[in-house]
């Protein structure tokens, strides 16, 4: 069993785990989309623009200060989050009594400007973030080479998924988060501060881009463009699994992974739009999404 | 209403005194051919009420169609930007199918994912030149009877054909068929309580919204004698939504405005600043949304109600 239809076993087990390693970050970024829409009605286009500002938050970090990967792995979704949180007390919060189209368009400005600012400054051709030491390598397992980095990449990203889930579905914080997306003057009234709940969200959700963008500096270039292409997909992810259920996403997002790392070994001339295809056969199939209620 | 007519009387006399004020023709086509695409937008967003983040799509699909056809089978021009209208009012029909199922947010975000489909189907085909796009694009004549290579001449017919489809909007818009898709833009129960076949109207406003945004995609391939990858790029989505909202999205005028502002300011500032354009663009994306969402056209005609 060294073939399967012809294909190395081995060639199709190293595109699974790509195709995971790309689902993990499909599954955090429509995480954090899937929580800030719930709560703030807003779907954050800059989501991709924040994932990029961590993968450069560690890139400079590192060359600028020595900042190691372990400490950005704290520091850059720290540093994005207040940003993000920033950006919700200035800019976000004005939109939220107006048409959700404007939210869209708002942080579609927001991308934009991000891009356009990191592309003056740092150019738009790629450079490299190193692989940690302690996570070099590789691992024989037998009947595949196994990239330790990448391992780690999909080991973290699923603990983090599950740990946010845990945090919203079963944490008196959630709780609270939770009762805010379905009644927010509700909850004011009873005595929480719902702006400040709002602000941290976006702050966290973006924090949690930011993370995606640590962990993928090293497996991919790090560019101006690396989020804007991303959030295009996740948008898909997130339109096929429907934004009302957490742990929705994060199967539908690493689904989708797996069968786009499929699909480059069957097809790959296919394998950019595979995803863009399945969202529109689950929209003529089921209009409302998988897991979705419109 | 005075006011209006006199403003349209002074801009049409200002069109047709471009190439005698010594003022660019090709800039000046340009800014014609954007101004079409974001009338074509804006007849979608501003009297269906429909946000679409693909319209690149429609632009590129029918600007590639068109340049293909001339460069590479020596069509005319005139069967080519009406072969290149057919391919974009298919595509429309194919994306307006599949996202009219769902609404709002999640319309605009279908329509993201399927035009940067489209993008990728531009990028990889075999005959759109891939990262080069298709370059010397003749511009050939008018059904053999008028050579379009001299920009007056080239001018006056993109003046005319806009001229056409300005007058073309205004007519659907005021006929029942746009009385009916701005019912379904207010209140979409009620339009189906009344008997409408919602999906039918919505998916015909695609469609045409999609022709007419090909129809300027195919002449910009012409004017400018190329077609590239940024035609069907997720950028050029986003550029006519902001033309379209900073001049006054539901005018008429607006979208002119506003596509005239966008390409005044990506043709001259960027000789000033280089790449930050993109910059000052996103920004004037915020102050659009958070200040000033009737736009310009908007604004000036709240004013003129109030005093």
């Amino acid at each position: 069993m060294t073939h399967v239809f012809g294909i190395p076993v081995a060639v199709i087990l190293g595109q699974l785990m790509l195709g995971l390693v790309n689902g993990a970050f499909y599954a955090m970024l429509s995480l954090g989309l899937a929580v800030i829409f719930g709560l703030m009605g807003v779907v954050n286009f800059a989501h991709g623009a924040f994932y990029t500002l961590g993968a450069f938050a560690a890139l400079l970090g590192l060359q600028w200060f020595g900042v190691n990967y372990w400490a950005a792995l704290v520091l850059a979704p720290l540093v994005v989050g207040i940003l993000g949180v920033v950006t919700e007390r200035l800019l976000l919060r004005h939109v939220y009594k107006l048409d959700p189209l404007y939210g869209l368009l708002l942080t579609f400005g927001l991308a934009l400007a991000v891009e356009g600012t990191l592309n003056q400054l740092f150019g738009s051709s790629g450079q490299s973030y190193p692989v940690p030491k302690a996570l070099q390598g590789t691992m024989n397992l037998g009947f595949m080479i196994l990239p330790i980095y990448r391992a780690w990449v999909i080991l973290a990203s699923l603990t983090i998924c599950l740990g946010t889930w845990f945090l919203i579905e079963r944490t008196r914080l959630g709780a609270t988060l939770r009762a805010a997306t379905e009644n927010a003057p509700l909850l004011q009234a009873f005595g929480v501060n719902v702006p400040l709940l709002v602000a941290a969200t976006y702050g966290g959700g973006v924090a949690l881009a930011a993370l995606a963008g640590v962990l993928a500096a090293p497996v991919i270039q790090v560019t101006p463009q690396m989020g804007s292409s991303l959030v295009t997909v996740v948008f898909a992810v997130v339109v096929i699994g429907g934004m009302g259920s957490i742990l929705g996403s994060i199967v539908s997002g690493l689904t989708l992974g797996i069968i786009e790392g499929l699909t480059k070994v069957v097809y790959p001339e296919a394998s950019n739009i595979v995803v863009f295809v399945i969202m529109a056969l689950v929209l003529i199939l089921r209009p409302a999404g998988l897991f979705g209620k419109e | 209403m005075r006011t209006a007519g006199f403003f349209y009387a002074l801009a049409c006399l200002f069109a047709l005194c471009v190439p005698i004020l010594g003022i660019y023709p090709i800039f000046m086509m340009k800014l014609l051919c954007f101004a079409m695409y974001a009338c074509a937008f804006n007849l979608l967003l501003g009297f269906s009420g429909m946000l679409s983040f693909g319209h690149a799509a429609f632009f590129g699909s029918a600007a590639y169609t068109t340049a293909w056809l001339v460069t590479a089978h020596g069509w005319g021009s005139v069967p080519a930007i009406l072969a290149g209208v057919g391919i974009s009012a298919a595509v429309g029909w194919i994306i307006g199918v599949i996202a009219i199922r769902r609404h709002g947010i999640y319309f605009a975000m279908v329509t993201l994912a399927l035009a940067q489909l489209v993008y990728f189907v531009c990028l990889e085909a075999p005959f759109t030149g891939g990262e080069n796009g298709l370059q010397d694009v003749p511009r050939g004549s008018l059904l053999g009877v008028l050579s379009l290579k001299s920009d007056r001449v080239m001018y006056y017919v993109v003046l005319a054909v806009f001229a056409a489809v300005f007058v073309l909007i205004r007519r659907i818009v005021h006929s029942p068929f746009g009385q009916v898709l701005k019912a379904i833009r207010e209140n979409e129960p009620r339009a189906i309580s009344l008997g409408y076949d919602i999906n039918r109207y919505k998916l015909l406003a695609f469609v045409l919204s999609a022709s007419i945004a090909g129809l300027a995609g195919s002449l910009k391939a012409l004017v400018l004698g190329f077609t590239t990858l940024s035609d069907v790029l997720q950028s050029n989505s986003g550029e006519v939504i902001l033309m379209t909202l900073l001049g006054g999205s539901g005018t008429f005028f607006g979208p002119v405005v506003g596509a005239a502002l966008i390409v005044t300011l990506q043709e001259y500032l960027s000789d000033i600043v280089g790449g930050w354009v993109t910059v000052i663009i996103g920004g004037v994306f915020v102050a659009c949304v958070l200040a000033f969402r009737r736009g310009v056209v908007g604004e000036l005609a709240a004013l003129r109600l109030r005093g």
